[in-house]
């Protein structure tokens, strides 16, 4: 028995992505909505023990190194780990195994009946490829995952379509840029192959120095940072995203927002910091004088937009583009402080906005609208829902005791750092913005008489017990970060390669 | 019993209160009856901590490290002890007076209201105890939060900006502007323990010293340093209770209270004197303190007026604290306690003619004197102790305050004392002479509570509850006033 449990874990890093990806077609094959959703739970909860176990591995062992099929890398296929996307897998899986206990009511509530085991089918592959992207070591397998979880995604926003057809052109525009997108990735890796020869990760990361200078790998590192930028929607590129955040059913909303982006930032971080390193100098240029512009910009655009918001997915969805803006401000510091502020906040980014999109899927079942009018009142006839959209707003805005406030700390601690005053002040000027639109959605829930006539139960427990999972998750992490915190640093100083 | 047990008992007592409160709603006696249990239980807590202070202990606990290098932390010295005497005890008070006041004007929602109460209440233990100024801001932030809906209570429109003015200047000022302050201070200090002398000495550039000073006084909102004073005057439109204990006592005290324990801990008196980083402070204080005196004048809202007046009085505290002496910090600790008092009762009155005439406005309060003598008397000995008059506590701290002004060698701070006390003299006492020197203008008319009374002429108070209270803490003004050695006793180790 136990040397079966250790060969299993040894196989651990490949069981990650296979389970979730043949689980899909046998959830497809069992059709019945029920049935597919129970399979759909259990493989996402197989998943996270997974993650847990491969976060636990990494943080007291260090990087493993997995060979698909034994083949030796560079020429086999590797799936590398270490703390950084051991994290993002955490997060990842993390979310999905909250997330589909939830789905069941909020599914059978929001799609057509034929639609269900469809949609836990795009729901499984999409985790498989996000699994897959964070977890492999290849950079054209990178691609392969990508794509995967991107048409799985599109399936999920269309899936919307039965409530609202503006589902059907959110997800066209949603393909289109999604696909430009990948094809610059793959462009970018297609040309480093070229010069390189190579497609594993740190293959690339070991031969590129001496290529520095190399005008095609410049081009490479162009398209794969605009590449990246579109998939994690990063302002000016995120027109995509608030459309099919608001359009998508609430589950897929939760699930995408938590995870989808967070993963794009990840490979970002992943080019920039291992493949590339900053301290080329059009590296160091790209950082100064592109990502932290554009992150600077995202995050008070963004936030105003989302205040003039009236449907409160799509607020959310803005306020996503903004938070994407801390994450890539963090990453553009290019220093320890910078990073750890970056990836602390992917992960606690995931938490709040997981928490929101799953107390709005609350407000959906039960209302059937979530805008400022349509909440109005509902402090007192759904006050755990709304108990649990409150703290998330207020972990999204920055209070002490929620995960926001350990994220603004870092991030504000890391640009006083080094001494970027003016950084610190957006940073803090655009999470009091966030104030107002958290606050106009508080006010119409307490502040209003419900409508006349509207009677709305609470929203069942298997919708509530996930989404308050999340809500004191985000205080958990909040009150103490020293996991959370420990493993950002640890992922940092490994990108930067700092002793620590 | 083991006094870091108390210690914590101090934040769970009132945080247990408010869920026994949540849960008891339905019955309203029952829940009131927690409501005082709550709040007597806490002040005998408080008490039995303040004898071990008074006997040199200094009881700490840490309650867990959020993240590396940053603690709850809670540890107890005279300043914050003082601040959780005056607001533990005040609380016992204010609660008998809610009572009055809220079934005196059939006030909805009033499980909300009493358990935001006591949150507000446990959010003050914790800003008073707080070990550092982390596990301070994180308090600090909670008393913000819970002390909103106290605020928006009534839901009208007025109600609701009022509130939003509370709101975003409170959490826009502590997270624009302390917040960096914190984070400056830790990456210079590399700490951020309360430490006795500072803990700034050689970690922050003298010619920045300012700059992180004026930081730290515009981010703490609550001490209502002008031109962020706006949000005390909005928060006027929550009931009176709210008024009169968080917007007279927890939640200002708390803005002044952190001023002292960031200059008297994190700056340290000795280094603000040798810099003269707050030399700008006393200027924006004393602007303050005269420019908020006037608006007070202006004003014919009672509870307006007394907002302004409640401007000013922070103002003086700032002021002690800016003068970077040991009288002047002396001096700003005791005013905490005396205008505590002073000002609570003068709310409590301002409420109980509320509840008795549902009068708001000054000018048509000509005559009340004579229906109200026990309000009246208590606002009467509330607005002395505010002026500064013996035999009543207020003396006490202007006094301390003036010494700590001729010490500092500023002769013009002392001019500026003594003309806010004619100030003082000026918008307050008129309150009173009208009520009792002008003929009232009309027969009141008769409210729910004062339906049995006699026809005009006779005595026509508030209900009990709603007197009681302010006519106690006017009585606390006066025996203050012969027992204030036991209070510098207390603060006594705060300056060499």
């Amino acid at each position: 028995m136990s040397a079966a449990l250790s060969a299993l874990s040894l196989h651990l890093p490949i069981l990650q992505v296979v389970v979730p990806l043949f689980a899909a077609p046998v959830c497809f094959l069992l059709r019945r909505g029920l049935v597919s959703w129970a399979f759909a739970t259990l493989v996402s909860w197989a998943a996270f023990v997974t993650s847990v176990l491969l976060l636990r591995a990494v943080m007291a062992d260090g990087t493993i190194h997995y060979e698909i099929g034994g083949w030796a890398a560079p020429w086999g296929i590797e799936y590398v780990i270490d703390a950084t996307n051991a994290i993002v897998l955490v997060i990842v899986a993390g979310i999905g195994a909250v997330v589909t206990p939830y789905a069941r009511v909020s599914v059978a509530a929001e799609l057509p009946a034929n639609q269900h085991g469809l949609f836990y089918t795009a729901y499984l592959l999409c985790l498989a490829g996000l699994l897959g992207v964070a977890i492999t070591g290849d950079a054209f397998n990178v691609f392969v995952f990508l794509e995967i979880m991107s048409l799985s995604s599109y399936i999920l926003v269309v899936a919307g379509a039965g409530m609202d057809r503006r589902a059907l052109t959110a997800t066209y525009n949603y393909l289109v840029m999604g696909t430009v997108g990948a094809t610059f990735f793959v462009i970018g890796v297609g040309l480093l192959y070229m010069v390189t020869g190579t497609l594993n990760i740190a293959d690339l990361a070991r031969l590129i120095p001496a290529l520095q200078d190399n005008r095609t790998v410049h081009v490479a590192f162009g398209f794969i940072v605009v590449g990246m930028g579109l998939k994690l929607a990063l302002f000016p590129l995120h027109t995509w995203l608030p459309n099919a955040y608001t359009y998508a059913p609430s589950a897929a909303t939760a699930f995408m927002a938590a995870t989808s982006t967070k993963v794009s930032v990840y490979v970002l971080i992943r080019f920039l910091f291992t493949v590339f390193a900053p301290t080329y100098g059009f590296m160091a240029l790209t950082l100064d004088y592109v990502l932290l512009p554009l992150a600077l910009a995202g995050m008070t655009a963004a936030t105003v937009a989302a205040i003039y918001q009236y449907n409160i997915k799509r607020m959310l969805a803005y306020s996503s583009v903004a938070q994407l803006g801390y994450m890539v401000l963090g990453i553009s510091y290019g220093s320890v402080e910078g990073l750890t502020a970056a990836v602390l906040h992917l992960f606690n980014h995931a938490l709040m906005k997981g928490a929101l999109f799953l107390a709005l899927g609350c407000v959906m079942l039960r209302v059937g609208t979530v805008t400022i009018d349509g909440v109005r009142g509902l402090g007192r006839q759904m006050p755990w829902t709304m108990a649990a959209f409150v703290a998330g707003g207020l972990s999204l805005i920055g209070v002490p005791l929620t995960v926001g406030f350990i994220s603004k700390w870092y991030l504000v601690t890391a640009a006083l750092d080094d001494s970027r005053w003016w950084i610190a002040g957006v940073i803090l000027a655009s999470s009091l913005l966030s104030v107002i639109y958290v606050w106009k959605v508080v006010e119409s829930a307490y502040l209003r008489e419900p409508p006349a006539g509207r009677a709305v139960r609470e929203a069942p427990l298997s919708m509530l017990i996930p989404t308050w999972v999340l809500v004191l998750a985000n205080i958990w992490f909040g009150i103490d970060a020293d996991l959370t915190v420990g493993v950002a640093r640890t992922a940092a100083m490994g990108l930067l390669g700092v002793a620590p | 019993m083991n006094p870091t047990f108390l210690l914590g008992a101090t934040l769970l007592l009132p945080l247990a209160g408010a869920l026994l409160i949540a849960l008891t709603g339905s019955r309203p006696n029952l829940r009131e009856a927690v409501t005082l249990v709550t709040s007597v239980l806490l002040a005998c807590t408080v008490w039995s901590l303040l004898q071990d202070v008074l006997a040199g202990g200094r009881p700490a606990a840490i309650l867990n490290e959020v993240a590396p290098g940053l603690s709850l932390a809670l540890a107890i010295e005279p300043l914050g002890m003082l601040f959780a005497c005056v607001a533990s005890g005040l609380w016992i008070v204010n609660s008998l007076y809610s009572i009055g006041y809220m079934r005196g004007n059939g006030e909805r929602r009033q499980t909300r209201f009493y358990v935001c109460f006591a949150i507000a209440i446990a959010s003050a233990m914790g800003i008073a105890f707080a070990g550092n100024l982390f596990t301070l801001f994180i308090f600090y932030e909670m008393l913000t939060l819970s002390t909103y809906p106290l605020v928006a209570h009534k839901e009208t429109d007025e109600a609701k900006r009022g509130a939003r003015v509370y709101l975003g200047l409170l959490i826009g000022t502590s997270i624009g502007f302390l917040m960096p302050a914190i984070i400056w201070t830790w990456i210079a200090a590399g700490t951020l323990d309360f430490t006795a002398g500072g803990i700034l000495r050689g970690k922050v550039d003298p010619v920045l010293l300012p700059f992180l000073l004026a930081l730290f006084m515009f981010g703490i909102g609550k001490a209502a340093l002008m031109p962020f004073h706006r949000w005390l005057p909005a928060a006027m439109v929550a009931p009176t209770p709210v008024s009169a204990l968080l917007h007279a006592v927890a939640v200002v005290k708390a803005g002044v209270f952190t001023v002292l324990k960031v200059v008297i801990y994190v700056f340290g008196i000795d280094l603000l004197a040798e810099t003269g980083a707050s030399q700008w402070l006393v200027g924006v204080a004393s602007f303050t303190l005269i420019a908020a005196s006037l608006v007070a004048l202006t004003k014919d809202n009672l509870k307006a007026r007394l907002a302004y007046s409640t401007v000013s009085q922070l103002s003086y505290i700032v002021l002690g604290a800016a003068l970077a002496t040991s009288y002047g910090v002396l001096g700003g600790a005791l005013h905490i306690a005396t205008h505590a008092l002073g000002k609570i009762t003068l709310f409590m009155c301002a409420g109980a003619i509320y509840v008795a005439t549902h009068k708001t406005e000054i000018s048509e309060m000509d005559g009340l004197g004579r229906r109200m003598p026990f309000t009246y008397a208590a606002f009467l000995v509330g607005a002395l102790s505010i002026i500064g008059l013996p035999p009543l506590a207020g003396v006490w701290s202007k006094w301390y305050l003036g010494m700590g002004a001729v010490d500092a060698g500023l002769w013009v701070v002392v001019a500026i004392y003594m003309a806010s006390s004619l100030l003082n003299v000026a918008y307050l006492i008129p309150v009173v002479a009208r009520g009792f020197f002008r003929p009232s203008p009309e027969p009141l008319p008769q409210s729910a509570g004062a339906a049995a009374a006699p026809a005009s002429g006779g005595i026509q108070e508030a209900p009990l509850l709603c007197v009681l209270p302010p006519c106690l803490t006017a009585a606390g003004c006066l025996v203050l006033f012969f027992h204030f050695d036991a209070v510098v006793a207390l603060l006594r180790p705060l300056v060499p």
